[in-house]
């Protein structure tokens, strides 16, 4: 179980990313945050692995409280967190198999990752995975060299190869098309329900995750605007979440304009 | 960018009425101390030599004509010396580099306010001095020789090197060292998942680069007395063996083309 208490980051340049946001994420529950751009969704994923520090607040994973982790102990605790990124995030010049051991990154010491001589069991768990995803005959090829819909499979591989409890998903489909995203997030939450993972997507689509979650957070400036089933989404709702905010500003710029015509 | 509102319509210019007069008076300076320049060099230069020239050229030319093949039986040791002391040189300096570039990066120093300034000061100063100061410095130092070459060329090509490729690690994407970072991995990890398959094509591509430099740049050592080819060329010189200093000339122009002929196929291969 996942519990975030009164979380929040505040970056460098003042700017308020995370107001004190509070969310429990029970075992298995696969979790949609939506919100607009800049409403902190980025940075609430990366708060929790603490690829971006947290200002204030407690995250705990299960009995560990991820915040108070020293360097080593922070480096453990990501192990149990397979993160999953908008731009497949893959080393580009290294092979599909490479990519998906690197996830045993966090097992392995360094010379024999460095030597790529990881342990026979990792190796037989990335081809299980591979050919789970369907892409066990590009294990050889380079990760470039794979379309978009490819990759973010093989992104997937190396969050699930973790061996996780819990998956960080940063905007999955954001860079593919309607289909293959449909493809991403249906295979995405399958392998969430088959592993008993709990999950957090981040996504701008939100007929996408209404379609594929059981539990949508809505975002807005930093703080939580909704919390709720899916169903429960109405216009007015999506209108808290995205709306006003961006109505004023955009009849506000258009009132600016009309003014510098006369 | 000046707007100006014309009973007729906006009018608009590049420059302001200010910034073109400005401009104009610019052209004009740069002329007159191009104008004066020219009047002082004209009156420090001897004339009669320059007219002088073409003559003097077609003499050492009918001189020089044809060169004296035999000569290269004495020339194989010197041109295989030259190359030595550029290639291992460049490995040298590589190998130097690498650390040094690291340190330098922004994104990966270990102290951004201490060790980066010091990388960054190794890597102005073996920039800023040529190879062949760097030569005649360390000629008093280690004695004159093909080690002395060496050193001199992969002192000077430290600075070089570590530049392009602390800026190559500057530029990598960083959502990718993220990623690594993600898993769990340790610093080393991340440096050797994240970062360097990233930088590899830049790595290859200065190591061959710079090797190429280093083949023209040494051929020149030995006349300081650093080993080499350039030995020969300043004896001959020195002798006004005409005819021996043409066929060096070919023989280094004859290296440097297969060098730039290698480099290129290499680079090539890599990338």
């Amino acid at each position: 179980m996942l519990k975030l208490e009164q979380l929040e980051k505040t970056y460098r340049t003042g700017d308020k990313a995370l107001t004190g946001i509070d969310l429990t994420v029970p075992d298995g529950q696969v979790l949609a945050l939506i919100g607009p751009s800049g409403a902190g969704k980025s940075t609430l994923i990366r708060c929790i692995n603490r690829l971006v520090e947290p200002t204030a607040g407690r995250v705990w994973l299960d009995d560990l409280e991820l915040t108070r982790l020293s360097a080593t102990g922070l480096r453990n605790a990501r192990r149990q967190m397979g993160m999953i990124f908008q731009e497949y995030a893959l080393v580009e010049r290294l092979t599909v198999m490479e990519n998906v051991l690197s996830g045993r990154l966090g097992y392995v010491g360094f010379w024999r990752s460095y030597l790529r001589r990881y342990p026979q069991a990792d190796v037989d768990e990335a081809f299980r995975l591979l050919d789970r995803v369907g892409l066990l005959a590009m294990a050889d090829k380079r990760a470039d060299e794979l379309s978009g819909g490819q990759r973010q499979r093989v992104g997937i591989c190396r969050a699930l190869i973790q061996n996780p409890k819990l998956l960080l998903v940063d905007e999955p489909t954001a860079s593919l098309d309607p289909k293959t995203s449909r493809q991403i997030m249906r295979l995405i939450c399958e392998l969430c329900a088959e592993r008993g993972l709990a999950a957090i997507i981040n996504i701008h689509d939100v007929a996408l995750a209404q379609r594929f979650v059981q539990r949508v957070v809505g975002l807005r400036a930093g703080s939580i605007a909704f919390d709720g089933a899916p169903d429960r989404l109405s216009p007015e709702v999506l209108t808290s979440i995205y709306g006003e905010e961006d109505w004023e500003a955009t009849s506000q710029q258009a009132e600016d304009e009309s003014e510098g015509a006369e | 960018m000046p707007v100006n509102n014309t009973p007729d319509g906006p009018v608009w210019r590049q420059r302001t009425q200010a910034q073109s007069l400005l401009h104009w008076a610019g052209w004009l300076l740069g002329t007159a101390v191009f104008v004066v320049c020219w009047q002082q060099i004209s009156d420090a230069t001897t004339w009669f030599f320059v007219w002088d020239a073409p003559r003097i050229a077609g003499d050492i030319w009918t001189r020089a004509t044809p060169p004296r093949w035999e000569y290269i039986a004495q020339l194989g040791r010197p041109i295989w010396d030259t190359i030595n002391i550029a290639t291992l040189g460049t490995l040298l300096a590589l190998f130097l580099a690498v650390p040094v570039a690291f340190l330098a990066a922004r994104n990966t120093t270990p102290s951004a306010l201490f060790v980066r300034p010091v990388a960054l000061l190794v890597i102005v100063s073996t920039r800023s001095i040529n190879s062949l100061i760097w030569a005649l410095l360390l000629i008093a130092i280690i004695g004159p020789g093909v080690f002395a070459g060496i050193m001199a060329i992969a002192i000077r090509s430290i600075g070089f090197c570590a530049k392009l490729l602390y800026e190559a690690i500057e530029e990598i994407d960083q959502r990718q060292v993220e990623a690594i970072t993600a898993t769990g991995a340790s610093r080393w990890q991340v440096m050797a998942y994240g970062i360097v398959p990233q930088i590899m094509p830049a790595f290859a591509g200065i190591a061959v680069f710079r090797w190429d430099i280093n083949i023209r740049e040494s051929t020149v050592l030995g006349l300081v007395g650093a080993g080499g080819i350039g030995l020969q060329l300043s004896s001959s010189l020195n002798t006004l063996a005409w005819p021996q200093v043409s066929l060096i000339l070919l023989v280094i122009l004859v290296a440097v083309v297969i060098s730039e002929w290698v480099s290129a196929k290499i680079r090539g291969a890599i990338i």
